[in-house]
């Protein structure tokens, strides 16, 4: 079955086009990867899904509900979970709070519940807490719940990271680069996790990613961009042998893991 | 027995506000000492509600003073119209002993109308933020305050009067320091409600603003409700703080909110440190105390201030508490204090 | 009819310079620092009363008796304001704001310092020199040069060429020189400019001298203009001329300065067709409106975040 659905997307930004004419439907259950040269227009695509930017032309489908024009916490809150490419934690809340924080699309208390603290605002934030702890301790970041983002290693941030766009229960996970940064040893534990995540979690995932080994080893379905076009799609072995994939990473001549 | 000491923090501070009252009923504090109590209080409510926007939010809001005048101005028409003979509509409207009943409920409104004031500031922010944000909030605060220099009917530039005899129909029906109970009052349930605000994961959403708006978008945090929340609560407990000012001095005038009285609530709430709700209260506390005790200096009072506010940066460039609060200074006094 | 329109057009671009002067000194040093100096408005009230204080002393003491041109004295007057003015800004940067700085404080808490250093000057003035306002000596005298119906004092002339030189001389520091080009490059990268080899520190205090410098001849001019001094001046018009400037755009030069102008020809249209009492409250109205529509202002440029 579909889960993300995008026809015709285009997205001009002044007199550049970003993204023209892209096109995708993500099965459920699927682990794709989008990859191309920087400046692709790769994260305007994720940026255009997750609602950061109303697109100029065309409609993305999730769910059966058209989301083009929602806000990015509404896109949240009907199942898509993100991570950046810049890590982008809140560095100065503990790890749990963290975690906790994105529990906000249904609190079910409001303001007032927060300062007379109804009955369900005690249940609310005990349950909220107890899940956290949970996915926590599933993430093995259990004993971390207390510390700061900041000061832990960069490895276990983007792991914070990943447990975080966990927390709201998405259907879509979007990982931006998730490799980026990290040793050639973390990467190979990344894809491990990425791969245990997909298993465990019932979840769709669609990552960006420049490492050819984590796309080439966790994907099943790869677009590739260039210019903001789609210049080819498919399986990984596909793409390794798509002579205008080879083109625009190498210039005309070369190996993909050169 | 362990309820009780996990308590004590509660109970102390009832039993304190008790003597104060019975002190000030029986005059054995006069009435220097109760206007110095209710000035502290009324700076404890204006700080720690700036310290929503500009502590936890992280956004610079420097027109505070102006809410202050919505509440203090509303607070003071109705109070006035409704229980004493005026000029507005000759006969008090309700039948004066009401006041008694109806003075909180006057300055919560006060505070209602202040915080649909602060829509003023709230809208802008959806789009704007910083100091561009800043300029918004100075502007309103000059608009707010020339809106009243131009408003005849409540006085104008000579300012609006008749408080006091609001008291006076409050203490001929019963005799009770009625302004320092409701000041401390107020002030005690201000600084309960921001602390239960920015405890809860609802009120964290502003923090989460703070320090990554795009993350707090992405995790599902509507963060245009959270301002608008955010906005609107501060600027509702600076209502409050107006309310309150105006009738503990018995007379207002558009001067006495300008710049300069938001510049004070900026003072006290970077003195404290961002974030701080405890220190926000310190430095009220502190800052009432220092105009005080300066007072003999006169206007040397208005140098020596701000010599110290800059003497204080130098040494603590994060303010006196930076983010954190009493216990993580004296860890012993959680055992006093449990906070639910 | 016309020549009333004209003769406002007139005054408004005289009230509009001294916003403008103002404004390109906030500018200046928003641009290099992105610090909202609020000590700036005083440091131009500061400069008036410089100016007042040296030129009585010169009619006291240098030219007591003999009769002097007016234009010997305002041409000895500014260099020296100038020189202490500026003096007065750099040594608020090096002790208030530097330090703070080196702390890696939180940009706000430099905001409350500059806050606190204007305070500071307002109600130390107050002080020293008491709550009666001071009169400006007349130093040049007044003459009107008629055109037509349409009548200029040359003071106001002279404002308005004074306030269109310093903006084509900020125009050419700021764009031609290379102290220009670092000061746009520090604010473009404070952590890679140091390793460029650029000393940022003495870029900052030029920048200060600019700013401090133009308040100089802003507060000067001012005095002359308006010859009643008191120690509050410098606040309103400071805030005011602050607004404007980011009602222009500011971190541009081009934008603090129109935004000037902009405040200057509001203020004297309302005041002419409506009454000065409400000057101040459409005037913030209609900054407010441009800036919730447009909130960098005009010239300003939105800076996104990269997501």
């Amino acid at each position: 079955m579909s889960l993300l659905k995008i026809t015709n997307l285009v997205q001009r930004f002044g007199g550049l086009t970003a993204v023209s004419e892209f096109q995708a439907d993500i099965q459920e259950g699927t682990l794709n990867g989008l990859i191309g040269p920087n400046g692709a227009g790769k994260t305007t695509i994720f940026n255009l899904i997750s609602g950061f930017y109303v697109p100029t032309e065309g409609t993305i489908e999730f769910d059966g509900t058209i989301i083009n024009g929602k806000k990015p916490h509404e896109v949240t809150a009907l199942g898509i979970g993100r991570t950046f490419q810049n890590i982008r934690l809140w560095h100065d809340m503990t790890v749990l709070d963290n975690i906790r924080l994105s529990q906000h699309y249904h609190l079910q208390y409001s303001l007032s519940g927060a300062i007379f603290r109804s009955r369900q605002y005690y249940k609310r934030e005990q349950e909220i807490k107890e899940e956290a702890l949970k996915l926590l301790d599933i993430f093995g970041l259990k004993d971390k719940a207390d510390e700061f983002p900041k000061n832990l290693p960069y490895g276990i941030q983007r792991r914070v990271e990943i447990a975080r766009a966990l927390s709201v229960q998405p259907k879509l996970l979007l990982l931006d680069e998730p490799a980026a940064g990290l040793s050639s040893t973390d990467v190979v534990d990344l894809i491990d996790h990425i791969k245990w995540i997909h298993e465990n979690f019932d979840i769709t995932i669609l990552m960006i990613e420049h490492q050819m080994q984590v796309i080439m080893n966790l994907c099943e379905h790869i677009k590739v961009l260039d210019f903001g076009k789609t210049i080819a799609e498919g399986n990984p072995e596909e793409i390794q042998k798509n002579p205008q994939v080879i083109k625009a990473y190498l210039g005309d001549e070369g190996d993909i893991y050169a | 027995m362990e309820k009780i000491r996990q308590n004590l923090f509660i109970v102390s501070l009832g039993a304190g506000v008790l003597v104060i009252l019975l002190l000030a009923a029986t005059g054995a504090i006069d009435l220097y000492v109760q206007t110095f109590i209710m000035f502290m209080g009324v700076n404890i409510i204006f700080a720690t509600s700036l310290s929503i926007v500009n502590g936890y939010m992280g956004e610079f809001s420097c027109g505070h003073a102006g809410f202050m005048a919505v509440g203090a101005y509303v607070a003071s028409v109705l109070t006035v119209i409704m229980f004493t003979p005026n000029k507005l509509t000759g006969v008090p409207l309700l039948p004066p002993s009401l006041s008694i009943v109806l003075f909180p409920v006057i300055i919560l409104i006060g505070g209602v109308v202040a915080a649909f004031a602060g829509l003023l500031v709230a809208i802008p922010s959806f789009k704007t933020r910083d100091d561009y944000l800043a300029i918004i909030t100075i502007a309103v605060n000059f608009i707010i305050v020339t809106l009243i220099n131009n408003m005849a009917v409540i006085g104008g530039s000579r300012g609006f009067m008749g408080m006091r005899k609001v008291i006076y129909t409050m203490t001929d029906v019963f005799q009770f320091p009625y302004m320092l109970f409701w000041v401390i009052t107020f002030a005690i349930f201000t600084v309960f409600i921001i602390r239960r605000f920015v405890s809860s994961i609802y009120g964290k959403g502003i923090i989460a603003i703070k320090q990554d708006e795009v993350a707090a978008e992405i995790m599902s945090i509507d963060t245009n409700k959270m301002k608008l929340v955010a906005f609107m609560l501060s600027s509702g407990l600076a209502g409050v703080a107006g309310g309150l000012f105006a009738h503990v001095i018995g007379y207002v005038n558009p001067g006495s909110f300008s710049i300069l009285k938001s510049t004070e609530a900026l003072v006290m709430v970077y003195m404290a440190g961002m974030g701080s709700l405890g220190g926000s209260v310190i430095s009220a506390i502190l800052f009432t105390l220092l105009l005080e005790l300066l007072r003999p200096f006169q206007i040397l009072k208005w140098v020596i201030i701000p010599l110290l506010l800059i003497l204080l940066m130098q040494f603590r460039p994060e303010g006196l508490m930076g983010d954190k609060e009493l216990p993580d200074f004296f860890p012993k006094l959680k055992k006093f204090y449990k906070f639910k | 009819m016309f020549t009333s329109l004209l003769q406002n057009v007139i005054n408004a671009l005289q009230w509009g310079s001294f916003y403008s002067m103002i404004a390109l000194g906030y500018c200046l040093v928003y641009g290099v620092l992105r610090l909202i100096n609020f000590a700036h408005g005083d440091i131009f009230m500061v400069a008036a009363y410089l100016g007042f204080i040296f030129i009585t002393f010169l009619f006291k003491y240098v030219f007591a008796g003999g009769a002097v041109s007016g234009w010997l004295v305002l041409a000895i007057t500014l260099p020296v304001v100038m020189f202490f003015t500026s003096l007065l800004g750099v040594f608020i940067e090096r002790v208030a704001y530097r330090p703070l700085r080196e702390k890696g404080a939180h940009r706000l808490y430099v905001v409350i310092t500059a806050l606190m250093v204007g305070l500071v000057l307002e109600n130390g003035n107050l002080a020293l020199f008491g709550a009666s306002s001071r009169k400006f000596p007349a130093i040049i005298q007044r003459s009107v040069l008629s055109f037509g119906g349409l009548h200029i004092t040359n003071l106001k002339v002279l404002v308005i060429i004074a306030a269109l030189v310093t903006f084509a001389f900020l125009q050419m520091v700021v764009n031609r020189t290379k102290i220009g080009m670092a000061m746009r490059a520090i604010s473009y990268d404070k952590f890679a400019i140091p390793l460029m080899g650029i000393p940022v520190n003495k870029v900052i205090v030029f920048t200060f001298i600019l700013g401090s410098s133009l308040a100089a001849v802003a507060g000067v001019l001012f005095g002359m203009s308006y010859p009643v001094l008191d120690p509050y001046m410098g606040m309103i018009i400071g805030w005011k001329a602050f607004i404007a400037a980011v009602v222009g755009g500011i971190g541009d030069i081009k934008g603090a300065f129109l935004g000037g102008f902009l405040l200057g020809f509001i203020e004297i249209l309302i005041v002419s067709f409506f009454s000065s009492n409400l000057k101040d409250l459409i005037a913030f109205l209609i900054l407010l409106i441009i800036l919730v529509i447009k909130p960098t202002g005009f010239y300003g440029v939105a800076k996104s975040t990269k997501i």
